[in-house]
């Protein structure tokens, strides 16, 4: 149920977003969403691909330092209230949320929300007891080649 | 840790254990037979002359404080022997610097130095355990180095059995290693760390070796060293320390306690200053160490600034030993600088650094002056293992280098996190700091 979720490395100066990108755009690597958080002295920028070990491959031959962790992924509602919905059962099941972001596909009334738990197993757990919708990863790439 | 034990035995009570008071009262009589001895020598003489300095109002050993001080540059410019000061007829031995920057330097021995020698270096190797039933291995070079002779006259004045295998040939100092069943090694911390991995690549086992105990100096090493000497040879390894330009090994060396190197005082007079103001440090603080020879005859030297930075120590050894004690060497003031008033090394980044772990031994340290304060960056290779996609774990590393930086230093830096291969490798001495105020200036 889990995703593979790429995170790299990066140093906190120009252009050392570029080398990750060349990388991926020279393997031809679709690149579903990223989120970067920053800091003073470096930043972490997180991706999700469909071919992902593929990427890490690439982008470690290119020298960068890249993890893999799982994330969740869950289907929303596009609409007010939507995440609000999802983040009441987050505090209902007392699960702790290390980071999140969002985006959604061209089309559609549906917005996706990325999340890494500290637990993810437990997370899932929770989410579906509660009705809400964890995308698979063959699930998600298919809705996103839709 | 290595299965043996260290009996604490001394080699010549008397002087080891005499009440300080003594001591600095014999410190005292030795210095002005030096300062007498020392006349002889022109720097010497131009230089009394010209601060006014008489041998005989040299009272006591705070009066140590008006003698000039003794650079490597003074020894240089009276190359090869213009600090002799006996006639040449009396020496008996020369020896000399290794000369990486330049001509050696060399320095003489009289019949009654290489005797005073000798007994320095069998002091501090029967302190740190070695009997005359023991066979030893000696992997120093054998030539103008002191090393070499040094210790393999210490050696035979204990009257242990020796194998000098000099310097290299790795190969054959394992096979050495096995048929001569040494007990002890004396080499360079380095190349005791070669013959471990040495020992380990030619898959034998070290706790089949013969080998009870080290002997190690000649060069400046950490205790993380130290650790993996001890574990992957089996061993239990010893510090010493000496220069040539005092006499070489035997200026200090360990007891059985391995806390520190026992300073000969009856022979040396050390001080520990700061190099910047050449004021006295407080005791157990980071200092140059400044030493005057007391009973060297062909070569003696009042002051002499070794530009290594140690800390002293003069609480009781439980060894019953009384002489003051030295930290290792913990840097050069040639890499020392100044910060925001507070005098730093890199080999104290670097302890911090070892503390942490996950961070690789790669470092950089920067400065610069943005404002009217300075700032320093010290830039840590990441290791892939260390990295997480979550942000607190990544600022918890980055605020314990942070903190460990500061313990040891008293400083605060930024630390700045770098993508692993991305700093200069150095096959030489590497540059580890780099003083952009310099530039700005």
């Amino acid at each position: 149920m889990k995703l593979h979720q790429l995170s790299l490395f990066l140093e906190n100066k120009p252009r050392q977003l570029r080398v990750p990108s060349k990388v991926l755009a020279a393997a031809g690597v679709d690149i579903l969403t990223l989120a970067l958080a920053d800091t003073q002295q470096f930043g972490i920028l997180r991706l999700i691909v469909q071919d992902w070990e593929k990427a890490r491959q690439v982008l470690e031959q290119a020298g960068c330092v890249v993890n893999v962790t799982e994330v969740v992924a869950i289907e929303v509602p596009d609409r007010p209230g939507g995440l609000d919905q999802i983040l009441a059962v987050v505090e209902e099941a007392d699960l702790n949320i290390e980071y999140m972001y969002s985006f959604t596909f061209h089309r559609g009334d549906r917005a996706i929300l990325v999340i890494r738990f500290e637990d993810g197993d437990a997370a899932i757990a929770a989410l579906q007891a509660n009705g809400i919708n964890v995308i698979e990863s063959v699930e998600l790439f298919k809705q996103a080649k839709a | 840790m290595s299965p043996f034990r260290i009996e604490n035995r001394l080699w010549d009570p008397p002087a080891e254990t005499m009440p300080r008071e003594q001591l600095q009262a014999l410190q005292v009589t030795r210095l002005r037979a030096c300062i007498a001895r020392v006349a002889k020598v022109p720097f010497y003489r131009e230089a009394f002359e010209r601060l006014g300095i008489v041998w005989d109002s040299i009272n006591t050993l705070d009066d140590l404080r008006r003698l000039p001080l003794t650079t490597k540059q003074d020894l240089r410019e009276h190359y090869p022997l213009g600090f002799l000061a006996v006639p040449r007829e009396q020496v008996v031995r020369f020896h000399g610097s290794s000369g990486t920057t330049g001509k050696p330097t060399f320095v003489a021995y009289t019949a009654e130095d290489m005797k005073l020698w000798s007994n320095m270096c069998a002091r501090f190797l029967i302190a740190g355990g070695l009997q005359t039933h023991h066979v030893v291995q000696i992997a120093f070079g054998y030539g103008l180095f002191t090393g070499g002779f040094g210790l393999h006259q210490g050696v035979e004045k204990v009257g242990a059995a020796i194998v000098p295998a000099a310097a290299g040939n790795t190969a054959r100092q394992l096979l050495l290693l096995q048929d001569m069943a040494p007990d002890v090694l004396i080499c360079t911390p380095s190349y005791a760390l070669n013959l471990a991995e040495a020992v380990h690549r030619e898959g034998l086992d070290p706790h089949r070796l013969a080998l009870k105990f080290g002997h190690f100096g000649g060069e400046p090493w950490t205790e993380a060293m130290r650790e993996r000497i001890e574990q992957d040879l089996a061993i239990i390894a010893f510090n010493n320390y000496g220069l040539s330009e005092i006499i070489g090994p035997g200026v200090s060396g360990e007891c059985a306690c391995q806390q520190g190197m026992h300073l000969q005082e009856d022979h040396f007079l050390v001080e520990c200053l700061d190099p910047a103001t050449l004021e006295p440090v407080p005791e157990g603080q980071p200092g140059e160490l400044v030493i005057t020879t007391l009973t060297r005859q062909a070569m003696p030297v009042i002051r002499y600034r070794t530009r290594d930075i140690s800390t002293l120590d003069y609480s009781p050894c439980p060894c019953g030993r009384t002489t003051a004690r030295m930290s290792r060497v913990i840097g050069r003031t040639d890499d020392m600088f100044i910060v925001r008033g507070v005098n730093v090394y890199p080999s104290q980044i670097e302890e911090a650094l070892l503390r942490v772990e996950g961070t690789a031994p790669h470092y950089l340290i920067e400065i610069s002056r943005p404002g009217a304060l300075d700032e320093v960056t010290v830039k840590v290779e990441l290791l892939p293992g260390q990295f997480s996609d979550r942000m607190r774990v990544m600022q918890a590393f980055r605020d314990k280098i942070d903190r460990e930086i500061h313990s040891i230093t008293g400083i605060r830096v930024n630390v700045a996190l770098v993508e692993p291969q991305t700093l200069e490798r150095f096959l030489g001495k590497a540059v580890r700091v780099i003083d952009h105020r310099r530039l700005q200036e």
